[in-house]
C-alpha cells in the first residue's frame, strides 16, 4: 500500500529525515514513533501528498477518494455546523447516503447533540471527535492518523479504540503517536523516529 | 462534469455561508465602495468632466474587489482548512471556480450599491457601463482569486496580492474605461470578454500548482 525507498525531507537548511525506507502492506496497521519535530508528521503529510519529498521515492496505492487524514488541525470550518461541514465533505467525497451515514457517525462520536451548533465553541475533544468523523466519513482505505489520541477525554479516548479495533483489517493505517503502547494490540510493524 | 459543478457550487455554496454567518467580507466592501464615491465627489472640483468621473468609478471597483479578495482565503488560512479541501477527490481547480463564483457575487453586491451611488454624485449610469462592469468583474475576480492563492502561501501576503493583482488588473480598467467613454464601446467588450477568456482558462488549468507542492 505504501512503499518509501530512500525518502528525504528537508525544510530548507533543517533535515528531517534522510534515506527512510517503509513498507506499509495492505490492511496493516503500523505506528509510527518518536520525539517532538522528529518527522512524524511530514511523514504523514508525504503519504497524503500534500508535500512533495525533497530526495527519494514514495509510492502509495490509493487515490485521494481513498485516503482518509486526520491532521493536527481539524479541517473544519469554525463558522459552519458539524452537519454543515461534514455535508459538505460528504458531497465532495460522493458519500453514498450521505446523511445517514452523517448522522450515524455524529452519532457514534456523541456529537448529535452539537450538530447545530457552530464548531467555533467545541473543545479541543469535541473538533478532534469531529475531525475523525470527518476523516472516517468516506470509510477510506489509507488511513493516516496523526495523534489521534489528543485532546480527547477517556470516554472518547475508548470510542477511538474501538473505532480502531472494528476497522482494524478492513484498512491500512499509519498512526503517528506518542502513545504506541495504547495501540500495541492492533499493531503490525512500527517505524520509530530517532 | 455535472460532478465537477456539482463540487464548484459546493464550494461556493460553503463560502457564501461562512460569509453569511461571518459577516466579514461584504459590510467592509460596502462601506468601502461608498465611502470612496462620496470622496471622489468630494475631491473633485466642480466642473469636472463626466469623463473624470467615470474614471474614479473604476478606480473604486478595482479597490472594492481588492478588499474582497484579501479576505478570500482567511477562513482556510486562519484555519488550516486547505488541506482538507485540497485532499478531496474533486479536481483542485474547482476551490478556484467555487472561490470565484463566491467573490463575483460579494462584488456584483458592492456594486448594486456603488453603480446607483455613482449615478446620483456623478453623471448617470449607461448601459455601457453596466455591461462593461459586469463584464470586468468576471477577469478580476478570476485573476484576484487565483493571486489570492498564491499569496497566501507566503508571510508578505498581504503585500504580495495587491503588488501581483493591480498589474494584471491594469487591462480591466483599460477596457472598462474604454467602454464606459467611448459611443462604440464593441471593441472594448471583446477586449474584456477576450480577458476574461484567457485568464479564466490559465487560472484554472494551473490553479493545482498554487495549492499543492
Amino acid at each position: 500500500m505504501i512503499r518509501a525507498r530512500g525518502l528525504a525531507m528537508r525544510y530548507g537548511p533543517k533535515r528531517i529525515f534522510d534515506g527512510l525506507e517503509l513498507d506499509v502492506e495492505r490492511g496493516g496497521f503500523v505506528l509510527v514513533t518518536g520525539p517532538n519535530g522528529a518527522g512524524k508528521t511530514t511523514l504523514l503529510r508525504l503519504v497524503a501528498g500534500l508535500v512533495a519529498p525533497t530526495g527519494g521515492e514514495i509510492a502509495v496505492d490509493a487515490t485521494r477518494a481513498q485516503l482518509g487524514f486526520l491532521a493536527h488541525e481539524p479541517l473544519v470550518y469554525r463558522e459552519l455546523t458539524p452537519l454543515e461541514n461534514l455535508d459538505m465533505y460528504g458531497r465532495l467525497y460522493r458519500v453514498a447516503e450521505r446523511r445517514e451515514r452523517i448522522g450515524m457517525l455524529l452519532e457514534r462520536f456523541d456529537l448529535w447533540d452539537a450538530r447545530n451548533e457552530r464548531t467555533s465553541s467545541f473543545s479541543h475533544g469535541m473538533l478532534q471527535r469531529l475531525a475523525l468523523c470527518r476523516v472516517l466519513l468516506h470509510e477510506p482505505e489509507l488511513v493516516l492518523l496523526d495523534e489521534p489520541f489528543a485532546g480527547l477525554d477517556s470516554e472518547g479516548s475508548e470510542l477511538l479504540d474501538r473505532e480502531l479495533a472494528s476497522r482494524r483489517g478492513n484498512a491500512t493505517f499509519l498512526v503517528a503517536t506518542h502513545e504506541p503502547e495504547r495501540l500495541a494490540h492492533l499493531s503490525t510493524g512500527s517505524l520509530a523516529f530517532a | 462534469m455535472s460532478g465537477y459543478f456539482a463540487d464548484v457550487a459546493t464550494l461556493a455554496r460553503k463560502d457564501l455561508l461562512l460569509e453569511l454567518r461571518g459577516r466579514d467580507t461584504l459590510p467592509a466592501m460596502l462601506l468601502f465602495v461608498s465611502a470612496a464615491l462620496v470622496i471622489f465627489h468630494f475631491a473633485l472640483p466642480s466642473g469636472t468632466g463626466e469623463l473624470a468621473g467615470l474614471g474614479l468609478l473604476w478606480v473604486a471597483i478595482v479597490f472594492t474587489a481588492l478588499l474582497g479578495l484579501s479576505r478570500v482565503f482567511v477562513a482556510e488560512r486562519e484555519q488550516n482548512v486547505l488541506d482538507g479541501l485540497v485532499l478531496a477527490p474533486s479536481d483542485r481547480s474547482a476551490i478556484w471556480f467555487g472561490k470565484a463564483l463566491a467573490a463575483l457575487a460579494f462584488l456584483a453586491l458592492a456594486e448594486v450599491i456603488a453603480l446607483p451611488l455613482f449615478a446620483l454624485f456623478f453623471s448617470g449610469m449607461d448601459a455601457a457601463t453596466v455591461a462593461a462592469v459586469a463584464l470586468a468583474d468576471i477577469g478580476i475576480c478570476a485573476v484576484g482569486v487565483f493571486v489570492a492563492a498564491m499569496s497566501i502561501a507566503t508571510r508578505a501576503r498581504e503585500l504580495l496580492l495587491p503588488v501581483l493583482f493591480l498589474p494584471l488588473a491594469i487591462p480591466v480598467i483599460v477596457g472598462g474605461v474604454g467602454a464606459s467613454v467611448t459611443d462604440s464601446p464593441g471593441r472594448y467588450f471583446a477586449f474584456l470578454a477576450l480577458y476574461d477568456a484567457l485568464f479564466a482558462t490559465i487560472c484554472w488549468a494551473s490553479f493545482e500548482y498554487v495549492v499543492t507542492e
